[in-house]
């Protein structure tokens, strides 16, 4: 792992750096070095995975989109040179973000109907009732905290339990397990027992819900399958998909946002100090560009003979995407490692490209300028009660951010 | 300038949306695209090709006519 760290000449005899790559010390919110240096050399590169194989890295913020958007690109877990993140035994696949059209397509267009920007501005008034009372309970309990307990798991949580249907009261359960699946040196039990806990406790509550229907996403599904366009299995899984999503990455953008921000003083005085939600909105923009914080890669195989940045990707061929360094692409973001909330960002790739990108995205928006925007303003001087160093970041998830926060004021 | 929209392509992100709140709706049953106004006003053809340029699966068109 250690010479990957230093870069290595491009000649036929040099070894195949490893994948993933290692951040940099000091840096944990800066991308892996190895893979700057790559698009720095702006060539296609084979690296090794943790099974052997060899798929091509896609560093390049333009490459990375044409190849996302491109047809003869599979998502599909089970296309030939497909990389894999982890041993695969057929068990954890989570829905239709490993599957191609047409019946990704099909698939998704049932669930996508209350992210719609019009429908998710209209739970604002709910999220920032949620997030004012969290405030509320910290300030009361006194600082320190883990910000990650006491706030950023809690606030997408509450959320996405409402979106969906799901009983909060059972948070604890689906954390952990969320927590087990995504993690990527889990043994491979580990996370298909997670899995399956999962599946069981959602396909449960779907059963639960055809006696009982409820005005929410999963009895919309339960709907779905009375009416025979969807298995309970299908069903099952988009609900694990959903609630996963739902809550593990913006618990970790609000978290990794904080720290960011506490970071970099300059931009947190003017985001607090700013009452424009134009400015909010951009940095959430920023901090979604900067942060990247779903780091593994987007991965995918060729289906066909594929022409990119002057190599031949060959049809059965993986192929991984970090959008991590696609978004510090200076021709894409110029001064791209600097964190400017001022900036226009709205161009990056942090929810993907192409059409498997995360469809909760303006959700999450929401959530974030609703939480950017309030946190610091009704507790300014909120600090960490911690060294940067000795935090717990999740260099192990395939979702980066920091396990715990500790912060007083 | 015209705005064409491929609808069989929308996913459903919303960036259209978000970019050009007055050109591009999403329909209530699954969030899909349409276009309010084919024929927007010059002040707004930036942000439309905001969306274009934006929009994650290359639905969006701005054609000169």
């Amino acid at each position: 792992m250690a010479d990957t760290l230093t870069g290595s000449a491009p000649d036929a005899a040099a070894p195949v750096p490893e994948f993933p790559m290692a951040r940099a010390a000091g840096c944990p919110f800066d991308p892996p070095p190895a893979l700057q240096a790559r698009q720095d050399e702006g060539r296609l590169v084979k690296v090794r995975l943790w099974d052997g194989s060899t798929p091509w890295l896609v560093t390049r913020y333009e490459d990375q989109r044409a190849l996302l958007l491109d047809p003869r690109v599979s998502a599909d877990i089970t296309s030939p040179g497909y990389p894999l993140q982890a041993p695969n035994n057929g068990k954890n696949n989570i829905s239709f973000i490993l599957m191609d059209d047409p019946e990704h397509a099909r698939l998704r267009r049932m669930v996508t109907a209350p992210f719609a920007v019009k429908k998710v501005e209209a739970l604002r008034p709910g999220v920032q009732r949620i997030v004012d009372d969290l405030i509320d309970d910290m300030l009361a309990a006194g600082g320190p905290l883990d910000l990650v307990e006491a706030f950023a798991l809690p606030v997408p949580s509450l959320v996405i339990c409402q979106l969906l249907g799901v009983p909060y009261a059972d948070h604890y359960f689906f954390q952990e397990n969320s927590k087990t699946l995504i993690k990527r040196d889990a043994a491979m039990e580990d996370r298909t027992a997670a899995h399956g806990r999962l599946i069981g406790y959602l396909d449960d509550l779907m059963g639960r819900k055809m006696t009982e229907p409820g005005d929410d996403l999963l009895s919309g599904l339960v709907a779905r399958v009375e009416a025979g366009e969807l298995t309970r299995q299908d069903a099952a899984q988009m609900g694990v998909l959903l609630l996963l999503a739902g809550h593990e990455t913006t618990a970790n953008m609000i978290a990794l946002g904080t720290l960011a921000l506490l970071e970099n003083p300059d931009q947190l005085a003017l985001l607090r100090d700013s009452d424009d939600p134009r400015l909010v909105a951009s940095a959430v923009e920023e901090l979604l560009r900067y942060l990247n914080i779903v780091h593994g890669g987007r991965r995918r195989a060729a289906l066909e003979d594929i022409e990119i940045a002057g190599e031949v990707i060959r049809a059965g061929e993986g192929m991984i995407m970090p959008n991590d360094i696609a978004n510090r692409d200076p021709d894409a973001f110029p001064d791209p490692d600097r964190l400017d909330i001022t900036r226009d960002a709205r161009r990056h790739v942090a929810f993907g490209f192409g059409v498997h990108q995360c469809l909760g995205q303006p959700l999450a928006r929401m959530e974030l300028q609703v939480v950017y925007s309030t946190l610091y303003r009704r507790i300014p001087t909120l600090r960490l009660a911690a060294e940067v160093d000795s935090l717990p970041f999740k260099h192990d998830g395939s979702v980066y951010g920091v396990y715990s926060l500790p912060v007083t004021w | 300038m015209r705005v064409e929209l491929d609808e069989p392509k929308c996913v459903a992100s919303g960036q259209c949306v978000m970019a050009a709140p007055e050109v591009f709706d999403q329909r209530d049953e699954d969030g899909i695209a349409f276009v309010l106004d084919e024929k927007p006003p010059a002040d707004l053809l930036d942000d439309v090709r905001e969306a274009v340029a934006i929009c994650p699966a290359a639905a969006i068109r701005l054609v000169d006519r």
